[in-house]
Order: C-alpha cells, then structure tokens, then sequence
C-alpha cells in the first residue's frame, strides 16, 4: 500500500484521504483539471477583493464611479488618494498608521516583557500559592471579552487614559493567553542547561535572561506576531476610548474615513491599504508562526 | 498539565546532587518578583474589572450623573418587564445575534473542512493556497468592513456590476434590506475567518493515521465511506473544538455589522454587542449594559456546555 509520502504529486487520490489509484486515464485527467479548477476558484474568491482594493486605490476618484467603476486597470493610474491621505487635515490617516504602529509595537513589548517573566515563575519556580494563581489566570481565559469593555472603560477614564495611547497599550497586556501560551512552551525546555548555569554561579535572573529566553526565542516570536495583528485590528475597543482625529488608531480612523469619504471609495480603499500592507508583510513573513500557532490551538481543543 | 516543579524533579535532577534538593535555588521573595509586573496587568485589567462590572450592574450608575444611587437588581429585572426601558431593544440585538449564529455558523464549520480536505492533499504549491486563503484573516474587521461595503454598494459595487453584466438588473440591496443584510454579513465574515478554522482542521486531520486510511483501502472503502467512518471520527474533538469557538465568535459579532449595514435596516441587524457598547458608552448608562453583558456571557456559556454534553453523548452511542 502506498502512503502519502510515496505519492506527492498524485491529485487523484480521494478527498478524504489517500486512496488507490482506479479508473481509467481518462477520468483520472478529468479529475485532475476539476481539482485545479476548485483551487482557482477558491483563489480567486479569496484574493480578488484584495486586488480589487487596492486597484480601487489607483483611481481617479471621479472616474472610479462612473466608466472606469468595473475596470480591473485605473485609467488613469493615480496616486491621488494617497496624496488627500497625506494632505488632508480633517483625516491625517498616515499620524493613525503611526500611532498604530506604536501601540502595536508598545502592547508587544509590554506582553512579551510581564508575560515571559510570569510564565518562568509559574514554570520553573515553586513558590506557596502558585496552584491558585496559575489557576486563577487560566480560568480568566474563558471570560468572554465584552464582559470588560463597561469596567475597563471606566477604569481607564479614572487613569486619565482616555483619548490617549495608554488605553490602547496597557490594558490588554492583563490578559492571561500569553502567560499560558509560554509557560506551557518552558515546561518543555531541558532543564539541564539552567542547572548548569546554577552550578556556575548564576542567580535566577541571569538564567532567566541568559539561558530560558535565548531557547525560547520561537514561542516568543508568535506571541510577538500574534499580538502585534490583535493590538494593530483592534476595533471596538479603539472606537470608544479614543475620540480626537490626532489620536485614533487605523482602524478606529478609518471608520471615520468612511463617514467622511462617503462614496470616495478611491480614497477610502487607499486607507484600508495603507492599515492592510503592514500586516499582509508581516504575515507573509511570519506565515509559518502564525498559521502553526493556529494549528496547534484545535490540537489541545 | 500542572506538573509542579517538585514532581518534575526527580526525573530530571542531576545525578550529584541530592534528589529532592530544589535546584535552582532562589530566594522566598523570588518567585513573586517575577509574577508582579504582570500581576499588576491582571489584577488592574481582568480580575477586577470582572468584579467591579458586577458592582456596576447592581447601581444605577450613569457616567454623567453626579452620584450612582445602589439598585439592586433593578439593570436586570428592567431587562425581564415588558415596560423596561431597555428590554424591546436589548431582545432584538439578542434576537439579531441569533439570527446571526444560526445562519453562519453551518457555512463556518462546514465550508473550511471542505477546503481543509482539498488542501490536506499533495500538491505543487500548497503553501502557497494554505497562505491565500488564510490571508484575509489577518486583515482587521475595519479593513473587511470597508472593503465590503464598498463591494456591495448599491453605487459602483462591483457585485451589483458584474451581476449586471451576467444579465441580473434587480441591483439587490444588499446592505440596507433584509434578507440582503444578513446574506451580505454572513459572505463576509465566511471570506473572513474561513481559513482560520480551515487551518485549525488541516491540522486535525493531518493527526489522522494514515494506517486507518489503508486498512480501509483494504477493506475496499469508497472515498464517502473512508470520509465517513474514517475522517469524521477522527475529527471529533476537533470539530467540537471548531463548533464552540465558531458560535462564540459568531455571538460576538461586532464590526462587521457597526461598519456595513449599522443596523440597518431599522435597528434588525444590530447585534448584542452593538446595543451593549451603545448604551454603555454612548449614553453612558454603564450600569444597565454592564447588566446586559453578563446576562450574553451567561447565556453563552451555557450553549457552550450543552455543546459539550451534545457531543459527549454522541460519542457514547
């Protein structure tokens, strides 16, 4: 019997699974276009209204609704929207690309700094109460987020962090999936190193940061991308923390793009450009961490 | 899963050194110096602000009033008399949200296992397709949300273009009539999320052993038959997985109602959380929302467990 690692190019094979190869050559090439068919479809579903967005981006804002609305080429190809973007006061959407990105990078730094520290101590050192802590934590995981949105928008009001960065920053740097995620990665780590950087004199923080992180360093870069896409596609969050066009986020600005904008869709797909380019790069960068941690999220399900 | 340091230790422990010797050794203050910073996070930002939420509940505790007055469980009886005063559109968020779950949540759970399946084989460039269908995941609602309506608008939507063109005139109001809305919400959020729980069971099914999938090669299976007694087997908990994350998020359905259809058309598709964060951070009346999300996270977590006990009684049969 064949396995699938004998067979990396047999199309034919039954959806569910490896299967013997029957039928005739015929049905077999039959098939083989119907599955590459399915894949072209299934692309085309999935990138076009990407394309179509940022072909939209190029167009004359005039022109996008009229003649030119359904062509696939911008007749003229313009940079005019990027520009308004630029230039226009009332929707400053490169100060919300920038305030983005600092309470994105801000939130991730903060998360993988409070988060990596917890996770050793609740990993590696025995401490009284650490059951109760480690289960405290856990349990907050199945919290539906909602239930904080009234409380932390009036904790956060009492900080004086409203219409600030702070609100987007800090607080869901509380929440408990970091803590988990690397905690369960250092339980997996050999000890033996640590040990031996014991013998050799060193104290917990030297292990800490000289031994555990450097070995931890993948699981530190998924929580880095995953929290990086949370924080940067944040929304219901952002739209009511944050009131002043100087101080939105991307996607708390962008709605009021939309409203501004109305049917400039030229200028609003420009802006759902200029907030999908650095998380589609960083995607394909890390596309390895990303759909891996995904995968290993139903494993344990 | 909670293996504690000590009950590790033996296994690992050095051969020099005392067996039950903790090692590294660290000093009592140690441990709690390394949880704070974190600690501070947590108890600031999730383990009170739970509690406090149920503080807020139990007043009439409006932002723009000089005192917030104790009412008991006045935020949540309103909610149970016909006369309160957010009961009629509290229900009809719940009702929207519903709605919203049963009519999604079928094409999520069904439509990534078909693509899942048709990625799970070997094929020149599947990379490739797992990333472009993942893709449009990592976009935030924000940028989905823009993108759609403008895809979908009655002027200069490309959908309305190209049925146009494919000889369809009626120009279907998509985002300002029903069924349209909830048509248009549901497409949307399957482009949206359907890698998502197509990778979560690409994985599931690549920890099917390939020997279940010979032996009924063996045995003379069809490919229905292997899917069918092999495949979905072997999915199980995974599927459950899928199920309960699907319908929760579905429940928490949010942006792309906000930024497509804004409820329209009167108010149907405005979901629970919409009606939440309306009277909670717009009129600033925190102590009736914070009422109503813990009345959605109750009812949420007991789908959930009759989701559980569903499939745990399917599974003795």
């Amino acid at each position: 019997m064949s396995t699938v690692a004998d067979r990396p190019t047999d199309v034919t094979s039954s959806i569910s699974g490896p299967a013997p190869s029957g039928g005739t050559g015929a049905s077999r090439s039959v098939r083989r276009v119907l599955f590459w068919l399915t894949l072209l479809v299934l692309t085309v579903i999935f990138v076009a209204p990407l394309l179509w967005m940022v072909v939209t981006s190029f167009k004359n804002p005039s022109a996008a609704i009229t003649s030119n609305a359904y062509s696939w080429i911008p007749n003229p190809f313009t940079g005019t929207s990027y520009k308004t973007l630029v230039t226009n006061g009332s929707f400053p959407v490169f100060r919300w690309f920038l305030n983005s990105l600092l309470a994105g990078l801000g939130n991730t730094i903060l998360i993988l700094i409070v988060d990596s520290m917890a996770a050793y101590a609740l990993a590696r050192l025995d401490f009284p109460g650490k059951k109760f802590i480690f289960g405290t934590i856990v349990g907050t995981i199945f919290i539906p987020s909602f239930v904080f949105l009234i409380p932390n928008f009036l904790i956060v009001s009492q900080l004086g962090w409203l219409d600030s960065l702070w609100a987007i920053i800090v607080p869901s740097a509380g929440g408990a999936f970091g803590v988990f995620f690397l905690r369960q990665f250092f339980s997996t780590l050999p000890r033996e190193l640590e040990e031996a950087a014991v013998i050799d004199g060193a104290n917990q923080w030297t292990v800490f940061t000289r031994v555990v992180i450097p070995l931890a360093r993948p699981a530190l870069a998924t929580l880095a991308v995953l929290s990086f896409l949370t924080n940067w596609n944040d929304f219901l969050w952002p739209i009511y923390v944050l009131f002043t066009a100087p101080n939105l986020t991307l996607p708390a600005g962008l709605q009021n793009l939309q409203s501004a904008a109305t049917t400039n869709y030229p200028l609003i797909m420009a802006g759902a450009v200029v907030a999908s380019v650095p998380v589609l790069i960083l995607f394909i960068i890390a596309q390895r961490q990303v759909i891996e941690s995904v995968a290993r999220s139903g494993l344990k399900g | 899963m909670a293996t504690t340091v000590a009950e590790a230790r033996p296994a690992h422990g050095g051969a020099g050194r005392p067996a039950n010797k903790p090692v590294p050794k660290h000093g009592r203050a140690t441990p709690y110096l390394f949880l704070v910073p974190y600690l501070v996070l947590f108890l600031g930002f999730i383990a009170i602000p739970a509690i406090y939420g149920i503080w807020i509940s139990l007043h009439d505790y409006d932002y723009l009033l000089p005192n917030q007055p104790w009412n008991g469980l006045a935020n949540y009886t309103q909610l149970f008399t016909s006369t309160g005063r957010d009961a009629a559109d509290f229900w009809h968020s719940m009702e929207a949200t519903g709605i919203f779950t049963l009519c999604s949540v079928p094409f999520l759970v069904t439509l990534p296992l078909g693509v899942a399946l048709i990625i799970n084989r070997k094929f020149p460039g599947r990379t490739f397709f797992r990333a472009a269908f993942f893709a449009p995941y990592v976009l935030g609602v924000a940028v989905v949300g823009l993108l759609f309506r403008f895809l979908l608008s009655p002027r200069g939507g490309v959908v309305n273009g190209y049925l146009n063109d494919i000889g369809i005139h009626s120009n279907p109001p998509w985002i300002t009539q029903l069924p349209w809305a909830w048509i248009s919400l549901v497409a949307m959020t399957v482009w949206w999320t359907l890698g998502f729980n197509a990778i979560i069971y690409l994985a599931g099914l690549q920890d099917i052993s390939p020997e279940l999938y010979e032996a009924a090669d063996i045995d003379g299976a069809g490919s229905w038959q292997k899917f069918r007694n092999v495949t979905l087997p072997g999915l199980r908990p995974v599927l459950l997985f899928v199920l309960t994350l699907t319908i929760l998020a579905s429940a928490n359905m949010f942006g792309q109602a906000f930024l497509v259809t804004n409820g329209a058309p009167a108010n149907q598709t405005r979901t629970a959380i919409m009606e939440i964060a309306n009277v909670g951070l717009k009129q600033y009346r925190q102590g009736a929302a914070a009422a109503m999300s813990y009345i959605l996270a109750i009812v949420l977590i007991l789908i959930s467990l009759v989701n559980f006990r569903l499939f745990r009684t399917n599974q003795d049969t």
